[in-house]
């Protein structure tokens, strides 16, 4: 009901063109979700990062999984660790690479760290509570996942991603969508079955399970081993709690985690985004090119009835 | 415990990796080679010199815990299991499911309130943990095909060898952005 309340919110809002009011308004409502802390027996990775030895395995199973486009090269080529990005920055998710792996030279340690992304699929997603047409939704087993018929293409839920996380797919100018991780829900996650780049994984660096159990397992970890890792789990707390949880032995602002999200869900930040900023010049654009495009998808579907 | 260490490591050598048996039932040393192929996928099965890390491994116990009744290495494990409680099974996969991340398997641990090991590695994570953590600790061999050779369906999965992308005249890396 709290998320209803909100999307209905940041749809009556914009919709309506009273914005503005509508963020005074919404103070209590956004408050109100702070404890929401996801569904109770939702699933979770943990992910280990001293274990992750950087073969890719995960990468090329998500490829198959998600029948992802061939990629730009073979998954046993390291030099995709090399590419750099503007700003110097390591591969990111894209709508062909529904996760990626990175890798950190980090002084002192003996070998290179690797780092899988992809969503974290957050306990109270931002991608979700900035979508105006409601194309997300966090499924009870702890997935975000979204209605690609639904999508306008919009892009706001890539600027509310607070992990840079949803891609855009250029690849049809009729049907333009966002693209990421869905924790395998369609043919695995709704099953009871872990994501293809878990099972996949030599190394056993992610576990499956039920996320309060792997928060338990985390800490224990940490308990058992203090001298093998930062006694931080990355996902626990931050905005809101992520399914996928993160170990480390380096510290997490190191390689290239966000340590300064906070704890509280990325909805009151692009509440007060919304509140300080104009809205013209932010958001109306984007809904205009998605209202442009819903028009044009209608037209578009008529002709592709029995595809998707 | 340390006299007593001694007197049990004879017996210590009964190991086997991957069959199922009882230890006793072996004489006073563990299998020659073991054919590791219970996963084998994407590649081989790995043929294992068991007598060769026998000889080179300080103690059973690197690999095997505390199961061939030796005491385990890590502390952690030594609060409960002391030496001479030896297991019946000794195998790799006795222990370490091949489905661990399966509905059934997951039920079963969450099933059992006294099941402490909780976060019990499967068996494709114990190998690759223990033989590549050892590898890497001790100079070893830590590329995939030095163990395991890819087959077809490997290559086709990794989109390498004959499956290798063609090379683009322009790639665009990070699009979508
Ligand atoms: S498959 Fe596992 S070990 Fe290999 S890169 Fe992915 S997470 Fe790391
Ligand atoms: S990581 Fe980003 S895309 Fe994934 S659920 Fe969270 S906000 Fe949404
Ligand atoms: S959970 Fe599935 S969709 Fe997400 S990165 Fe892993 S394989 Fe890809």
């Amino acid at each position: 009901m709290k998320k209803l309340n909100r999307r209905s919110f940041l749809k009556g809002g914009l919709a309506g063109g009273a914005a503005i009011a509508a963020v005074g308004a919404s103070k209590q409502a956004v408050a109100g979700t702070h404890n929401f802390g996801g569904y109770p027996d939702s699933m979770g990775v943990l992910v280990d990062l001293t274990k992750c030895v950087g073969c890719r395995t995960c990468e090329a199973a998500c490829n198959k999984e998600q029948d992802l486009p061939e990629p730009d090269k073979a998954f046993d080529d390291p030099s995709v660790f090399e590419e750099r990005r503007e700003g110097g920055l390591p591969r990111r998710t894209t709508e062909k690479a529904y996760t990626v792996v990175q890798k950190y030279d980090v002084p002192g340690r003996e070998h290179p760290l690797f780092r899988k992304v992809q969503c974290n699929h957050c306990n109270e997603p931002a991608c979700l509570t900035s979508c105006f047409v409601n194309a997300y939704k966090k499924t009870p087993e702890g997935a975000v996942i979204y209605d690609k018929t639904v999508c306008v293409g919009c892009r706001t839920c890539m600027v509310a991603c607070p992990f840079y996380i949803p891609a855009y797919s250029y690849s049809s100018a009729i049907n333009p969508v966002v693209k990421k991780c869905i924790m395998c829900y369609d043919t695995r996650l709704k099953f009871g079955r872990p994501p293809a780049c878990v099972e996949a994984c030599p190394q056993e660096v992610m576990t499956f399970g039920k996320r309060k159990d792997l928060l338990k397992l985390a800490h224990q970890r940490i308990s058992d081993k203090p001298d093998a890792y930062v006694d931080h789990v990355y996902g626990e707390n931050e905005v809101g709690g992520t399914a996928w949880m993160y170990l480390s032995d380096v510290p997490f602002d190191k390689i290239g985690y966000d340590t300064h999200l906070g704890t509280q869900p990325i909805i009151s930040y692009v509440k007060e985004f919304l509140g300080m900023v104009p809205m013209v010049l932010t958001i109306w654009p984007a809904l205009f090119t998605g209202f442009h495009l819903l028009s044009n998808r209608k037209d578009a579907l008529k002709n592709d009835d029995n595809k998707s | 415990m340390g006299g007593r260490k001694k007197t049990l490591l004879g017996m210590a050598a009964l190991m086997l990796l991957t069959a199922p048996l009882a230890a006793q039932s072996w004489a006073a040393e563990g299998p020659g080679t073991v054919e590791l192929g219970s996963l084998a996928n994407h590649y081989s099965a790995v043929t294992f010199d068991h007598a060769m890390h026998t000889g080179v491994a300080a103690s059973c116990a690197e690999c095997h815990h505390h199961t061939t009744g030796l005491a385990p290495i890590d502390p952690n494990c030594a609060r409960c299991h002391k030496a001479g409680d030896k297991a019946n099974r000794v195998a790799c996969k006795s222990c370490h499911s091949d489905k661990r991340f399966s509905a059934e398997d997951l039920a079963k641990i969450e099933g059992n309130p006294l099941l402490h090991h909780k976060g019990k590695l499967g068996l494709k994570g114990a190998y690759h943990q223990k033989c590549l953590g050892c590898h890497t600790a001790m100079g070893g061999p830590t590329g995939c095909q030095d163990c395991h050779t890819r087959n077809d369906k490997g290559d086709a999965f990794f989109h390498s060898g004959k499956y290798t992308p063609a090379p683009k005249a322009s790639a665009e890396h990070g699009g979508g952005h």
